[in-house]
């Protein structure tokens, strides 16, 4: 048994140096083309070649004149930039934490949402929207930390919870632990907002999440997190493959399993926790894009890993851009046109793959 | 005999009939001065409609939400998710709703209990309009005529008060910190429309109905002169929070310090305390 499931994992490795070149090439390209177009489209029209030409007078000794006006440079600079690089930031983080995620609990559902993070963010963002006083209210940190914090915690008890019940060897105890916990959260959550229904507004926009006031200070709050998270699931994309075989046949190549699921989960979480917290609950990121990979590229965790972490923060900059485009100047929340293009999308995929199969 | 009986018995019916009428009188005009005893309000712009037209002491019971005037009955009730039971608890003889979820009003009115809704105003008329209805059902129609008439002369007195020059300012109301706005279709943006001020969040009309969110560089772009925070209490935003926004301190309001900051509450009802509101918005535009 053990032979056959290594062959049948075997078959894409090999191809996958030359393959996955290729896509990585392909990714690269399709991520930089999203960030130009996420600097272009906006509401005020600042030509790519200004944007260039702003870019290049930061550099110095270069001697390029400024172009911009002082409020065309505040839009790009203050405004758009952020809010390209944030949602760079947050598509890569969920898409390779739910490759992580699916490798580790060798389930293809599971999302970054998955050990309660989503509930626990929601549940922590609300208490602080509801009872900060208004002096923290004002603030730009409360409810960033509130949602890191609530995250944190809901997966602690979740882990807690799972390994009381044996998820070491159970993985499935862990996610049943998680999908307890994200019910609590939500009811919770739920109440205090009922509670507090002149408040609604507020934690409603906040749980459909979005990147309509990013700014650098949430790109600063968020970066560190995510680029040591993606740092450790990347580095760990070999040991993602050995542990797709199972348990046993991982034991028996030499891996501490629970050492090694252990890292990756806390990974994924710090950074799922930490996007999350700038930018709300966005949807479908983690399961889409990490499955469109494997459909389009390679099932190997050393393509699907790496790749994610670009194609998602590719995605998330493009529907971004959608978001902010399609009811100009009005905004339409993230998370509609994550679902409404991802979906669609993601069937066209599937199809075409399985004929060609 | 038989005729004069007639006459008499008729000369008698008319005496009678005059008599009644003169007596009962009085008393239908007492009973219509104060038809409901026993108000009900869970809506907070009702509330204040009723104490200003001198409806106060009819009422028993009001949400959670009403939050002005201070004496108003102040209960646990919500209006958002209201419970019958609750309500009738009360022994309502007129319940006030601006929101009926599912069968709330329906319910109310199996029980026996009169039910009137009250929607959210989209313009001031529909706001005069609720305030002499309330007039009319609480039998305080003087009141209400009075509250009406005393508006629409303090409106047109504030923002006669205002030079044409300062007529035409692009104004940005905000809800909440991340640019939900309200369009001229809305109660307050007729407000703005009143003064002749351009409403910036008109450009994304359609969207939101009447409450979009706009996106940050369409605000820095359309450089609104006045700013309207109606984010003051939820969310504790101030003129030195707008000021230190990335890129704000371009626009004209924030350079002008044409940032008010106001009530939330007040902001947000179609009561008689737009007035104040108004008065504010008046002076704002007149600094710098």
């Amino acid at each position: 048994m053990a032979t056959t499931a290594g062959r049948v994992e075997a078959a894409p490795r090999v191809e996958a140096r030359g393959v996955g070149l290729r896509a990585g090439v392909v990714t690269v390209a399709f991520l930089v083309a999203a960030l130009a177009i996420g600097l272009v489209v906006g509401p005020v029209h600042i030509g790519l070649g200004s944007i260039l030409r702003s870019a290049l007078s930061y550099v110095p000794f270069l001697h390029v004149h400024q172009p911009l006006g002082a409020v065309d440079h505040a839009v790009l600079w203050q405004l758009r930039a952020p809010r390209v690089v944030l949602a760079a930031l947050v598509g890569g983080m969920l898409a390779v934490a739910g490759a992580s995620y699916q490798g580790v609990f060798r389930n293809p559902l599971c999302d970054p949402y998955l050990l309660g993070v989503a509930g626990g963010a929601g549940l922590g963002a609300t208490l602080a929207i509801v009872y900060a006083s208004a002096a923290a209210a004002g603030s730009t940190w409360t409810v960033p930390l509130a949602a890191f914090a609530g995250a944190i915690a809901a997966v602690v008890v979740t882990y807690a919870l799972g390994r009381s019940v044996g998820a070491t060897h159970m993985t499935g105890a862990l996610v049943l632990a998680g999908v307890t916990m994200a019910t609590f959260t939500a009811a919770v959550q739920t109440f205090v907002q009922q509670q507090h229904t002149q408040q609604l507004q507020n934690v409603y926009s906040w749980l459909l999440g979005g990147f309509s006031t990013a700014t650098w200070h949430d790109v600063a709050i968020c970066a560190p997190y995510i680029a040591v998270s993606s740092i450790v699931l990347v580095l760990h994309r070999r040991v993602l493959d050995v542990l797709s075989l199972g348990n046993d046949e991982a034991t028996s190549l030499g891996i501490d399993v629970g050492r090694a699921r252990l890292a990756i989960v806390v990974a994924a979480t710090l950074g799922t926790a930490a996007a999350v917290s700038v930018s709300g609950l966005i949807a479908f990121v983690g399961i889409i894009v990490p499955h469109t990979i494997r459909l389009l590229v390679s099932t190997s965790y050393r393509a699907v890993v790496p790749l994610s972490l670009l194609a998602g923060a590719g995605f998330l900059v493009l529907t971004d851009v959608v978001a902010r485009t399609v009811l100009s100047p009005a905004e339409l929340p993230i998370g509609v046109v994550t679902a409404f293009l991802g979906a669609p999308f993601f069937a066209i995929v599937l199809r075409t793959s399985r004929a060609a199969r | 005999m038989y005729r004069l009986s007639i006459a008499v018995l008729a000369a008698l019916a008319a005496a009678l009939a005059v008599v009644s009428l003169s007596a009962a009188a009085p008393q239908q005009k007492h009973a219509k001065k104060h038809r409901y005893h026993r108000i009900i309000s869970l809506s907070p712009t009702v509330t204040e409609d009723l104490f200003a037209i001198g409806a106060g002491k009819q009422v028993v019971a009001v949400d959670n939400q009403s939050n002005y005037p201070k004496r108003a009955p102040r209960t646990s009730l919500s209006g958002f998710t209201p419970n019958v039971e609750a309500v009738a608890n009360h022994h309502p003889d007129l319940v006030l709703i601006s929101y009926d979820p599912g069968n709330f009003a329906s319910q109310l009115r199996h029980l026996g209990i009169k039910v009137v809704f009250e929607p959210a105003a989209n313009n001031l008329e529909q706001a005069y309009g609720e305030i002499l209805g309330l007039g009319r059902l609480t039998g305080h129609r003087h009141g209400a005529k009075a509250v009406v008439r005393s508006m629409r002369r303090h409106l047109a007195a504030i923002v006669a008060s205002v030079p044409t020059t300062r007529r035409h300012l692009r104004v940005y109301h905000e809800l909440d910190p991340t640019y939900y706005s309200a369009t001229s279709t809305t109660f307050i943006g007729s407000i703005y429309k009143l003064f002749g001020f351009r409403d910036i969040a008109d450009a994304a009309n359609g969207a939101g109905g009447g409450y979009p969110q706009l996106s940050g560089e369409f605000i820095l772009a359309r450089n609104p002169q006045i700013v309207v925070l109606a984010d003051t209490r939820c969310c504790g935003q101030t003129y030195a929070d707008v000021a230190a926004r990335p890129g704000w301190s371009t626009i004209s309001a924030v350079q002008h310090h044409r940032v008010f900051g106001a009530n939330d509450d007040v902001a947000s009802r179609w009561g008689p305390r737009i007035v104040q509101f108004a008065r504010s918005v008046a002076r704002i535009a007149k600094r710098g």
